[in-house]
């Protein structure tokens, strides 16, 4: 079982790889470096701020377009290509194929947030001269981008099960923005009242909670973060991530492909 | 020459030329068309919406509305502006984006309070400023500095500004000049010796160059002004002494006992008009002084900032 599924994780690695997903590292490069040596010369006092915030930005939201991307046309493209049939009619369980996409696409977003993550810190290096302690705090907010990714991947899997790519690319990023807001919902949540409040406060606990797993602001200006809070979230992505999976199982399970 | 190859030299071709026609017709554009204001428009003022807008990405949207803040204040200042009216909403919005921003305050301020062409000559909206970044990040002494610094040297508020210095010194780690300053404001207010002070603070706690340059030149012009009055009030002493006004500034400094003719901190020596008015040979090189200036004296350009600090 686990061999099936980790061949399945590789193919999808590799296919992402020959997709060249990775070359969005070449934009990444640009994007830092050159922020890290204009930004000093337009702005003032904020070149540590820029690289942390836009370095962490840019590996989330390089990493949710990917995720969400590559996601959606998971199912869709095997099934269109019908190399679908070629491996369900192998000793593979359509559950198998699911989470072996699953964990091909997380480990390509792993690999593209380790490559850029070396670029943040070379950023950094770069105009600050030197790290400091608090600067470890970089890896949790990577940490915590890359449970994102695995929410993210989890829900483009799920609506790719089911419905189109166009139409998963919309619920996905739709979810995604959603998400980002799921504070804000839970605040509206708590102004309302009777059938709207249990409504609003449903929609609020069953949309992913993004907001939860931004820390970069907090990063960028050297605020600790506590140990609970890592355990907390690691919990809840992973939780979340295996109710999204588990849904995109039932579903895929009982889908006629013929 | 195969047929692909001469497709990919002309295709090649076509394209560096029309990048440059491209390029050349946009330059030309920009001048005949009305000059863009885009500077002066903000197209979501409320700090909330583009708060919401942010997707939680309110850190990177900070220090872009910062740049930008620097950028607007930068340009306008340049131009010698007398009106900045979008810098608040823009150091609001900055500060509600990121209220842990501190810079936004720091700078913010001293781009806020001063009179124009040095700031938009709106303390009050710099003190809300500073309020504000102080209710957000309470244990920062140097918020309080700031905010002292506008009641004192812009609004001449020196209770308040002593006030203020007394609260920021409570802070932890908060510098200890913070006890002596809310000290010397209440009893020294308004004099030269205090304003030095709060200089010199400035200049030795700041790390930052443009406030080190913008210090010294503050100290600079303390100097010049103190000379300029120390002098006048000598062409006084003398007038009420003789009856008549100084022949010159030598005969002045004669009946003073002076070693010689005083001279200004880049070593240019003070003048006297006949009217037994002391001038500054160059007022360009000073331009925070507020006396020895010629009569409807007005700045022939950018002030001159001295390349120490």
């Amino acid at each position: 079982m686990t061999a099936r599924i980790v061949h399945i994780a590789r193919n999808t690695f590799r296919e992402a790889v020959r997709d060249r997903v990775l070359y969005n590292l070449i934009a990444f490069a640009l994007l830092l470096s050159g922020a890290a040596i204009f930004v000093g010369q337009i702005s003032i006092d904020i070149e540590r701020l820029v690289v942390v915030n836009l370095g962490l930005s840019a590996v989330s939201l390089f990493g949710v377009v990917i995720a969400i991307f590559i996601g959606i046309g998971l199912v869709s493209k095997e099934i269109e290509k019908r190399t679908l049939y070629t491996v369900l009619s192998r000793p593979v369980r359509r559950w198998e194929f699911i989470i072996g996409k699953f964990f091909g696409l997380a480990g390509t977003l792993v690999v593209n947030t380790f490559f850029m993550a070396i670029g943040v810190f070379g950023a950094l290096l770069y105009v600050a001269h030197r790290f400091s302690r608090p600067d470890a705090l970089i890896l949790v907010a990577l940490y915590f981008i890359v449970l994102e990714f695995f929410i993210i991947c989890s829900l483009a899997l799920l609506f790719s099960s089911f419905s189109s790519p166009l139409l998963s690319a919309v619920f996905a990023f739709s979810l995604f923005v959603i998400g980002s807001f799921a504070d804000d919902l839970r605040g509206f949540a708590g102004l309302t009242h009777g059938f709207t409040r249990w409504f609003a406060t449903g929609a609020a606990y069953l949309v992913p909670n993004f907001s939860a797993l931004n820390v970069i602001s907090a990063v960028a200006h050297q605020q600790p973060l506590g140990a609970q809070l890592i355990l907390q979230n690691t919990l809840y992505a992973l939780f979340y991530t295996a109710m999204a999976l588990s849904g995109a199982v039932l579903i895929f399970e009982r889908r006629n492909l013929k | 020459m195969t047929a692909s190859r001469r497709t990919t030299v002309i295709a090649a071709f076509c394209l560096a030329v029309s990048m440059t026609a491209c390029v050349l017709l946009l330059r030309h554009l920009d001048r005949i068309r009305p000059k863009a204001t885009i500077e002066d428009v903000l197209y979501i003022e409320s700090p909330k919406m583009v708060k919401r807008a942010s997707l939680g990405f309110d850190g990177l949207m900070a220090c872009i509305y910062w740049t930008r803040t620097v950028q607007y204040f930068g340009h306008r200042h340049y131009e010698r502006a007398h009106t900045y009216n979008e810098l608040a909403p823009l150091l609001e919005i900055t500060t509600a984006l990121d209220p842990h921003l501190l810079p936004a305050y720091q700078f913010g301020a001293s781009f806020l309070a001063p009179t124009p062409p040095y700031g938009a000559g709106q303390p009050d909206r710099a003190i809300q400023l500073m309020e504000y970044g102080i209710a957000h990040n309470p244990d920062n002494w140097q918020l309080y500095y700031n905010l002292a610094f506008v009641y004192y040297t812009e609004l001449k508020d020196y209770k308040k500004a002593s006030e203020i210095f007394d609260r920021g010194s409570h802070v932890p780690n908060a510098h200890p000049f913070m006890r002596i300053m809310a000290a010397q404001t209440a009893q020294h207010a308004g004099d030269y010796m205090t304003a030095r002070m709060l200089w010199s603070a400035t200049f030795e706690t700041s790390r930052e160059t443009n406030i080190r340059q913008n210090a010294l030149e503050h100290l600079r012009a303390i100097q010049v002004d103190e000379d300029v009055a120390r002098l006048q009030a000598a062409v006084t002493r003398f007038g009420e002494r003789t009856g008549r006004l100084p022949s010159s500034i030598s005969a002045l400094c004669a009946a003073e006992h002076l070693p010689g003719i005083p001279a200004d901190p880049d070593g240019n020596a003070y003048t006297m008009t006949p009217e037994g008015r002391i001038l500054v040979q160059h007022p360009d090189d000073f331009p925070f002084i507020s006396k020895g200036l010629p009569p409807g004296y007005k700045p022939s350009g950018l002030p001159k900032f001295h390349t120490k600090g």
